[in-house]
């Protein structure tokens, strides 16, 4: 029972993560498929902060000794991980901003954000150039 | 000069990183055009560089960035293989760079062409950078940095369903890169070290270290599971391939070109380190038995890939799902698990990489001069552009594998990995499989030499456009008849990825 009430911070990554990932399989608007893999993102980005801390640990920051030293007997945090978040945080911003700049044009192009109204476009464009190709080459 | 020489590994990827701002600075395409051109150039000179230097050397070269020594600071690590796939994309890099958009000019809109040149060498550099790069946390910034200029370009495409296909791709793209990174943090959690080959060694040290085995730890077990799954997703093996038609079939033709000859090879480049260097063989193929997992995963895409491009009506889309089927033999290369399978797979990627940038180029030739790829315009066409016909034939038959070109030197190393590691069945069915590539590729013969033109008048070949797939087309003639070298270099490669000298 400890072992799963003691990694909680693992349950809020993963019920993060497959809600992320259920909203980006089975919602059919661009925009809240973007919204879930974001949530997708985060939760590996919780992943890592949560792997970082250690449990009484204090910022990663050298504590000094009474006499001026460094105190290396503190029990500090691993920085790394929260390092390397700060990359993926920015990865994550970056592939928003790329998905949304895409639904605009989308939006623009094919006057609809619903990936059923895409597709039904689609396929109506095709049909015309077939029947168009059947009529000009008998 | 020797001091320069001695930062060729880094060069390798800075030289396109600070070209790609360059050409947002200059604002103009008559600027922009000839600054990417040199760099792509560049590039591949010193990636060819690095390839002579890694030959002549046991131990891979080791480049610490910013003087800081591994496993502290982030290592660029060229082995042979390396080096190998790393002059690979550069050069093909390079040639389908040629096309440019004087080629693509009603592609992209005006007054973007030099966002285009900028976003195509960050995706040059975001795939070097994954290849030279010995960091694992590395690997993952620079598979964003790609894949993120690569959804740029594909949304470049003439037609509006490139973005609709850049969208797929982003959202299955950014899924796989996720799982990537999920992946290391786990890979951090039991080793805690970022550095290939300083993981490789820590996974073998606790391996046999008492107490905890590194091979039974559920961690390790779940962290290579997310590594594989994303990167499969990022490769389009099997079941994972849905982005890979659209992405390639709706972007601008240079595009195309780059990312059918480059992006998945470098994916299958760090799959094989993932298995290899970072885990080690012996957990992957002997304790964990991914090996037969791969090889059913490969065979289904082999026939799948191929069946499916027998029934395009595009050259694009066809060449595509045929992406999807030689994939497979990729893949099927490194399940072996041997030195001779991962032989077969570098050449194999050297061959498809080469054969399939010439062929996306020649469609290109051809979308220039008729408008389109589809079947019912393409019709006729070994009347009115002989040579461009010939020259898809020509790439077809390497496709196939036959003997003469150097498809046939890739898949003759993988028939014999596969008879030398005793599955006669397995080799039956590339051999079986390789006729379905024949079908698809006869389609096109039928469609251009049998069909009646649309008109009989001859048609202009833009020498611009298909002088760069001539030349491939002649490296995948030469080293189809002096495959001496390219099987000694992937030879030596092999050995080093399983030598003692990761």
């Amino acid at each position: 029972m400890s072992m799963y009430l003691g990694l909680w911070h693992y349950w809020v990554v993963i019920v993060l993560m497959m809600t992320g990932l259920w909203v980006v399989i089975a919602k059919e608007n661009f925009v809240k498929k973007l919204m879930g893999l974001s949530v997708f993102q985060v939760s590996v980005i919780m992943f890592y902060v949560s792997m970082g801390k250690i449990e009484g640990g204090t910022p990663p920051i050298y504590l000094r000794t009474d006499d001026g030293g460094v105190d290396l007997s503190a029990v500090y945090s691993n920085p790394l991980p929260h390092v390397l978040m700060l990359t993926a945080i920015v990865v994550g911003v970056a592939t928003t901003a790329v998905g949304l700049a895409l639904v605009v044009r989308i939006r623009e192009a094919y006057g609809s954000t619903e990936e059923v109204d895409v597709a039904e476009a689609d396929r109506a464009e095709e049909e015309r150039l077939q029947l168009a190709t059947r009529g000009g080459a008998p | 000069m020797n001091d320069w020489i001695a930062h060729l590994p880094v060069l390798l990827v800075v030289v396109p990183l600070l070209t790609a701002p360059l050409c947002v600075v200059v604002k103009s395409p008559r600027l922009a055009r000839p600054l990417a051109t040199a760099a792509t150039f560049v590039t591949a000179i010193i990636a060819i560089g690095l390839v002579v230097w890694t030959s002549k050397q046991a131990e891979p070269i080791s480049y610490a960035l910013g003087g800081w020594p591994a496993p502290f600071g982030i290592e660029y690590r060229i082995s042979k293989a390396a080096a190998w796939v790393a002059a690979l994309v550069a050069s093909v890099g390079a040639l389908a760079l040629l096309l440019g958009t004087r080629h693509t000019r009603p592609e992209v809109r005006d007054g973007h062409e030099h966002l285009f040149y900028a976003a195509y060498v960050l995706c040059l550099a975001g795939l070097l950078g994954m290849v030279a790069t010995g960091d694992a946390f590395n690997v993952f910034v620079f598979l964003e940095i790609s894949s993120l200029s690569t959804y740029t370009l594909v949304a470049m495409g003439p037609r509006r369903r490139a973005f609709t296909a850049a969208f797929n791709y982003l959202i299955l793209g950014t899924l796989g890169g996720t799982f990537i990174l999920l992946g290391i943090g786990m890979l951090f959690q039991v080793t805690g070290s970022l550095n290939g080959a300083d993981i490789a060694a820590r996974m073998a040290e606790l391996h046999t270290s008492d107490g905890q085995d590194a091979y039974a730890s559920k961690t390790a077990h779940v962290a290579f599971a997310f590594l594989v799954c994303g990167l499969s997703i990022k490769l389009a093996v099997f079941p994972l391939h849905q982005w890979l038609p659209g992405a390639y079939a709706e972007s601008p033709s240079a595009v195309g070109a780059f990312l059918a000859g480059t992006a998945t090879k470098v994916i299958y480049f760090q799959l094989m380190k993932v298995c290899l260097l970072t885990f080690g063989a012996a957990f992957v193929f002997e304790s964990l038995h991914f090996g037969t997992l791969l090889t059913a995963l490969s065979l289904v895409a082999m026939f799948v890939g191929s069946i499916a491009a027998v029934y395009q009506t595009s050259l694009k889309r066809l060449l595509a799902f045929s992406s999807i089927g030689q994939v497979g033999y990729l893949t099927l290369g490194l399940a072996f698990g041997s030195q001779a399978g991962v032989k077969s797979g570098l050449l194999h990627m050297g061959a498809h990489g080469v054969t399939k940038g010439a062929l996306f180029i020649v469609v290109a030739t051809m979308v220039a001069a008729v408008g389109s790829d589809r079947f019912d315009r393409i019709a006729g066409l070994g009347k009115r552009m002989p040579l461009v016909a010939f020259a898809f034939v020509l790439g077809g038959v390497s496709l196939i594998g036959v003997p003469g070109t150097v498809g046939f030197v890739s898949k003759w190393a993988l028939l014999q990995a596969a008879l030398g590691d005793g599955h006669p069945l397995i080799a039956a069915m590339i051999l079986l499989s390789s006729l379905v590539a024949v079908v698809y590729v006869w389609r096109v013969v039928e469609v251009m030499y049998f069909r009646e033109p649309q008109s009989d008048a001859p048609l202009r070949i833009d020498w611009g456009a298909f002088t760069p797939a001539v030349l491939l087309l002649l490296v995948t003639i030469v080293f189809g008849l002096y495959s001496g070298p390219v099987e000694a270099l992937t030879d030596d490669a092999a050995a080093q990825l399983f030598g003692a000298h990761p």
